[in-house]
């Protein structure tokens, strides 16, 4: 498959979907998801989970599902150096921190607004931090990341924070070969 | 040379009281106790040393005998020179031992300094080498002298003193998310890498033997070379500090041999104990069930000094969580409990480097959160300390060591092929295990990576002290076998540890890049961690981030909670990370400009007033960390049971910049007195009457302008009134200018409630309920002065419905927590504080329209957090010195006093505000949000919760408090 998923991981994940398909449709709702326990008590599940789904739509198929997942695959040494004549790949970097900044950017407008990240930190910090201490937070966050000073988190900003991160690493799951 | 040679005089003995001296500080008897035990280890069995009996100076004299090195006659000569009354009197024999010690000491700080004047020189050179030539020259020159070499690097010493102060620091300062993250591949380097060379090294050692290239006067058999390759297959901590500091390559290789070499700890002993059985009992007599018996005993020391580690992490953990009443003795404890874990672990001859390790690891999260920021420095550069200065000893006795001729023999086939194999076998052993462990890990290890791991598997004075630990009756050849520990540990220290600086550079291993992470990084790391856990259990995967979850989970329900603080309990990682970050940022600040004004700079005009504020918080949170500030000291932050909601307001925030230059003035001048709580509270008056003078002049001179604006903003304040009568809950959904006026005929009632004002502070007080108006302006100038310079009109700033939600929650808030109403507001977002206060002093100019129904709320809320919230209004006082006059010298004195009984009820009084506060609080988010998205369940879960209480508590609590 053009996603460079081996045989053996479609086959495991293809049962997965099936498990989770509750409704035997071929495809997944938001409430499949949200079926899954852990997920509930994962702060940015509801974000996750979202990110799933393409825009304005309620339903996932395994293709679009694997599409997702195919983001975490680790970038491997021989498509370093590969020449991206068929385009991107989708575990390549600039994927991986663009579905990172999707989930912040609620609006799809290409920009973090401080709203936007507030209500991402909200959900991260719980309640016993209030609101005037993650406003501080959140302003201090763009400050530090927005240099043409809009107030938001453009893409570029996002990817320029990041650029000593190693996010080939932090944003990639083992067994996703 | 004299002085020299004088400073050399010093015995094995000796040695064992200057640790007493460097670690003795912090360990009481309870070190004697457990020491003397500890002495019956296999390892250091044999050398229980006899002067632990002495540390002090009172006992130093009854330890005259034993001190009084007998082999330096010639040396000690002067000392008694005759008979009857003298003036001034020769006490060599009495200070002898710690003065010795103390010459040591100097030696090796000096010769560090030293080091360190040419920086060319020392980038090329490491440390490590130039302290052991130092040691083989200072060494030569103790031979030259009394043709006998009376100092060695002693086991004992080493293991119960030495030993244990590099590696308290390596555990303690582990950075324990990248430990974990390579468990897999440290584990796998440490008990795998070290069996192989062990068994390799030996055996080969036993072929070469046969073969015939070892000469034939080493008298060794098989198991004397299996016992050799043990101690001298493991790769040494000291030396992988020693050497990879200084390197910086990245933290991946790094933690990999870093790790590897504390964890193989276990593997040594073990093999060290088994194989010394077996020699001693003699090969003939070892049965296959000892050998498993050797299988089993890993396991138990491994595993069990694993379990003492984290048994006393825990303790210490547990015990940091009450001493904040005794900030002082607080890294007292740190130093003992770890120490404690080590000791504990050899009395039962367990691992103790790897009880040590998991000690250091596992509190440091909690230790670090409990003590306060003075402990965590004094924590920090004493283990540094200790840690640097052991390293200097341990590299200068391994040089000394090795002058003496009589402790060893050479030969030079054993050491040649010693080298060759440990050599070979490491860069085998490390390339098979690497090639195994690529399989599994995530991001893979290179060649280079590889090359460097071998090449940095350095040996270094554990396998030393073993060795020299050998009884020479069992092994016959001990002598060789020390010679080639020798030769081997300065090989690897020297000459790698000399060319990997070059081999990494030329070989373009990744370095580490010393960076401390941003807040940016800090919270998209965090999203990331949640982002890919939620992706494994999408895809039903069990993987790493899926237990590292879990056990998250299990840490915030369960260890957290039993293991910190309330108040620490309550923050939030990331809350905590940003105000560290704040605070690396105000000291960088303070360092560059030196000059307090530059504070000016931060919150310019020119800046967008909304971003200057959390660099204003920097500097307050420098200085109440740092607890010199005026109304800022430790005592107040740490043990105040509110100091979570102290939190929470920060309401001085914005006032900062105006008292900054008062405060640092006064903090040069008292921050020695820190202790001294009676003059601090006299010092907090003055400054506050100074403050208060100010602020009034500034008043004056700024009153009028804001009249003018606040009429214009009367009409809007008319509608809102109306709907604050009403009732409460439909206040929460009404848009945020509504809110406003609400908030601000609290301030004054809030100040009427609370009792203990005292009496300069009624005087404002006074003025305050007279002349509501102008009072709440007086406030303004001085706490918004960017924001008008910054943003002049309201409207530059349209009410937004995003802006909206960003007010919602505190202003909602407000309505509980009065007195800080207009800090907070100024402090967030100026822009619209402005039209609050606008809206809100005309609402009061008004007079006619006190909005009835909320004073019962907030009388219940005032009176109900009484305790709680003095401090922080407090502290807004003294930001600001505006609200109050003089509460802070009160609210000092308060909850420290009582903190302890009343902890439990405040706390539930503090959770009962916090719900309260967050039940007003939470609402409007899901009101803007509801714009179409989804709301997060369990966020929004967790915000129900808090919610009943909103409904219930205030109309339960109205009765009673009104």
């Amino acid at each position: 498959k053009k996603l460079n998923i081996s045989h053996s991981q479609i086959t495991r994940l293809y049962s997965r979907f099936h498990s989770l398909d509750k409704g035997e449709n071929g495809a997944l709702s938001r409430e499949d998801f949200q079926r899954i326990p852990e997920l509930a008590i994962n702060p940015l599940g509801d974000r996750i989970i979202n990110a799933f789904f393409p825009e304005g739509e309620d339903q996932v198929n395994f293709r679009g599902f694997m599409r997702t997942l195919a983001h975490f695959r680790p970038v491997e040494d021989n498509e370093k150096n590969k020449d991206l004549t068929s385009g991107e790949p989708l575990n390549s970097r600039t994927n991986k921190l663009h579905f990172a900044f999707q989930l912040y950017d609620l609006d799809r407008d290409d920009k973090i607004s401080r709203d936007e990240l507030l209500q991402v930190l909200r959900m991260m910090v719980g309640v016993n931090i209030s609101d005037e201490q993650l406003g501080s937070i959140a302003d201090r966050t763009i400050q530090e990341a927005d240099t043409n000073g809009d107030m938001c988190i453009s893409f570029s900003e996002f990817t320029k924070v990041l650029e000593k991160v190693d996010v080939e690493q932090k944003m990639s799951i083992r067994f996703l070969h | 040379m004299r002085g020299l040679s004088l400073l050399l005089f010093i015995t094995v003995a000796n040695e064992a009281t200057t640790d007493l001296s460097v670690t003795g500080a912090s360990v009481p008897p309870e070190l004697e106790v457990s020491a003397a035990p500890a002495g019956t280890s296999p390892v250091a069995s044999r050398y229980v040393p006899e002067e632990y009996g002495h540390p002090g100076i009172a006992q130093a004299r009854s330890a005259e005998e034993p001190a009084a090195p007998s082999t330096e006659d010639g040396e000690s000569s002067h000392q008694h020179g005759g008979g009857g009354y003298r003036i001034v009197q020769w006490e060599w024999s009495y200070v002898q031992t710690p003065y010795i010690i103390a010459s040591w000491l100097l030696v090796a700080s000096v010769a560090k300094i030293l080091f360190h004047f040419s920086q060319r020189f020392t980038t090329a050179v490491p440390e490590s080498c130039m302290l052991i030539l130092l040691g083989l020259v200072l060494g030569a020159v103790v031979l030259i002298a009394s043709k006998k070499q009376p100092y060695q690097l002693d086991p004992g010493l080493f293991f119960l003193f030495l030993l244990p102060t590099i590696v308290g620091d390596a555990g303690y300062f582990m950075p324990a998310r990248l430990f974990f993250d390579n468990l897999g591949a440290i584990l796998m380097y440490a008990v795998v890498g070290t069996l192989w060379n062990a068994f390799c090294t030996g055996f080969c050692l036993y072929g070469v033997k046969m073969a015939g290239v070892i000469d034939e006067k080493v008298n060794a058999g098989l198991m004397d070379f299996l016992l050799f390759g043990a101690l001298i297959s493991a790769v040494d901590p000291v030396a992988v500090i020693a050497v990879f500091e200084e390197v910086h390559v990245n933290e991946t290789l790094f933690i990999i041999v870093f790790g590897e070499s504390l964890l193989n700890d276990a593997v040594t002993v073990v093999l060290y104990k088994v194989y010394i059985s077996f020699v001693e009992v003699g090969p003939g007599n070892v049965y296959t069930a000892d050998y498993f018996k050797g299988i089993a005993s890993f396991l138990i020391v491994s595993i069990g000094g694993t379990l003492v580690g984290l048994i006393f992490a825990i303790i210490l953990a547990f015990v940091t969580r009450f001493t904040k009443n005794v900030r002082i003795i607080e890294p007292l404890f740190i130093f003992l409990l770890v120490y404690l874990a080590y000791l504990t672990a050899e009395l039962f001859s367990l691992s103790a480097i790897l009880s040590m390790t998991f000690c250091g690891i596992g509190c440091n999260k909690y230790v670090e959160a409990n003590i306060s920021q003075k402990s965590r420095t004094t924590v920090k550069y004493t283990m540094k300390t200790l840690a640097s200065i052991a390293e200097t000893i341990i590299f200068i006795f391994l040089g000394i060591s090795a002058v003496d001729k009589s402790k060893w023999a050479w030969d030079t086939g054993l050491v040649v092929s010693t080298l060759i194999f440990i050599l070979v076998f490491r860069a085998v052993g490390v390339a098979g295990q690497t090639w195994f462990l690529n399989w599994f890990r995530l991001v893979p290890l290179e060649k280079i990576d590889q090359v460097v791991m071998s090449y940095g598997g350095l040996r270094g004075a554990v396998a030393f002290a073993l060795v020299v630990l050998l009884d020479k009756e069992h092994v016959k050849a001990k002598d060789y076998f020390v010679a080639t520990t020798i030769v081997v540990v300065f090989f690897t220290v020297m000459f790698q540890g000399l060319t990997i600086k070059p081999l990494v550079k030329w070989l373009k291993v990744p370095r580490s890049t010393n960076r401390k992470p941003t807040i940016n990084e800090e919270i998209h790391e965090r999203a990331f961690d949640h982002i890919l856990t939620a992706v494994e259990d999408i895809a039903g995967l069990n993987g790493y981030h899926h237990w590292r979850d879990k056990w998250e989970q299990f840490d915030k329900n369960y260890l957290s909670k039993l293991l910190l603080r309330k108040s620490v309990y309550h923050k939030s990682e990331l809350w905590e990370a940003y105000q560290k970050i704040n605070i690396r940022d105000a000291i960088s600040v303070i360092d560059q400009g030196g000059n307090v004004l530059t504070s000016a700079r931060l919150s310019l005009p020119s800046m967008a007033s909304r971003t200057s504020f959390p660099e204003v918080t920097n500097v307050t949170n420098y200085l109440r960390e740092n607890g010199s500030g005026v109304c800022l000291d430790l005592q107040v932050i740490d043990t105040v049971p509110g100091a979570k909601i102290e939190e929470d307001l920060e309401t001085h925030h914005v006032l900062v910049e105006n008292l900054y230059k008062p405060r640092r003035q006064y903090q040069s001048h008292y921050s020695r007195h820190f202790m001294t709580v009676g003059e601090k509270e006299r010092q907090d008056r003055e400054v506050f009457q100074r403050n208060m003078h100010n602020r009034l002049e500034s008043f004056k001179s700024t009153r009028y302008k804001r009249h003018k604006k606040d009429r214009s903003q009367k009409k809007r304040k008319g509608s809102d009134a109306k709907e604050q009568d009403t009732s409460d809950k439909p206040r929460r959904n009404v848009s945020w200018q509504d809110k406003d006026p609400v908030v601000v005929p609290m301030a004054p009632e809030e100040d009427k409630h609370d009792p203990p004002e005292p009496d300069k502070d009624d005087d404002v007080g006074i003025t305050f309920v007279a002349r509501k108006a102008p009072e709440t302006p007086k406030e303004r100038p001085k706490s918004v002065p960017a924001a008008l310079d910054g943003c002049q009109s309201p409207v530059a700033a349209p009410p937004s419905p995003t802006c909206g939600e960003k007010n919602l929650p505190w202003k909602s808030g407000m309505g509980s927590l009065p007195p800080c109403v207009s800090v907070e507001a100024t402090k967030i977002i100026p822009i619209d504080l402005q039209q609050a206060w606008d809206q809100s002093i005309s609402s009061l100019e008004s007079l006619a329209s006190p909005p009835e129904p909320q004073h019962p709320r907030v009388s219940a809320v005032s009176s109900l957090g009484g305790p709680v919230w003095t401090p922080a209004k407090g502290k807004s006082g003294a930001g600001s010195g505006s609200n109050t006059g003089s509460p802070s010298s009160l609210q000092f004195k308060f909850p420290t006093g009582k903190e302890d009984e009343e902890e439990g009820t405040l706390s539930q009084r503090q959770q009962e505000m916090q719900a309260l506060m967050s039940s007003l609080r939470q609402p409007p988010p899901p009101a803007t949000q509801s714009a179409g998205k989804r709301r997060n369940p369990c966020v929004y879960l967790r915000s129900l919760v808090t919610v009943p209480p909103s409904g219930a508590e205030p109309q339960s609590r109205k009765p009673t408090q009104l």
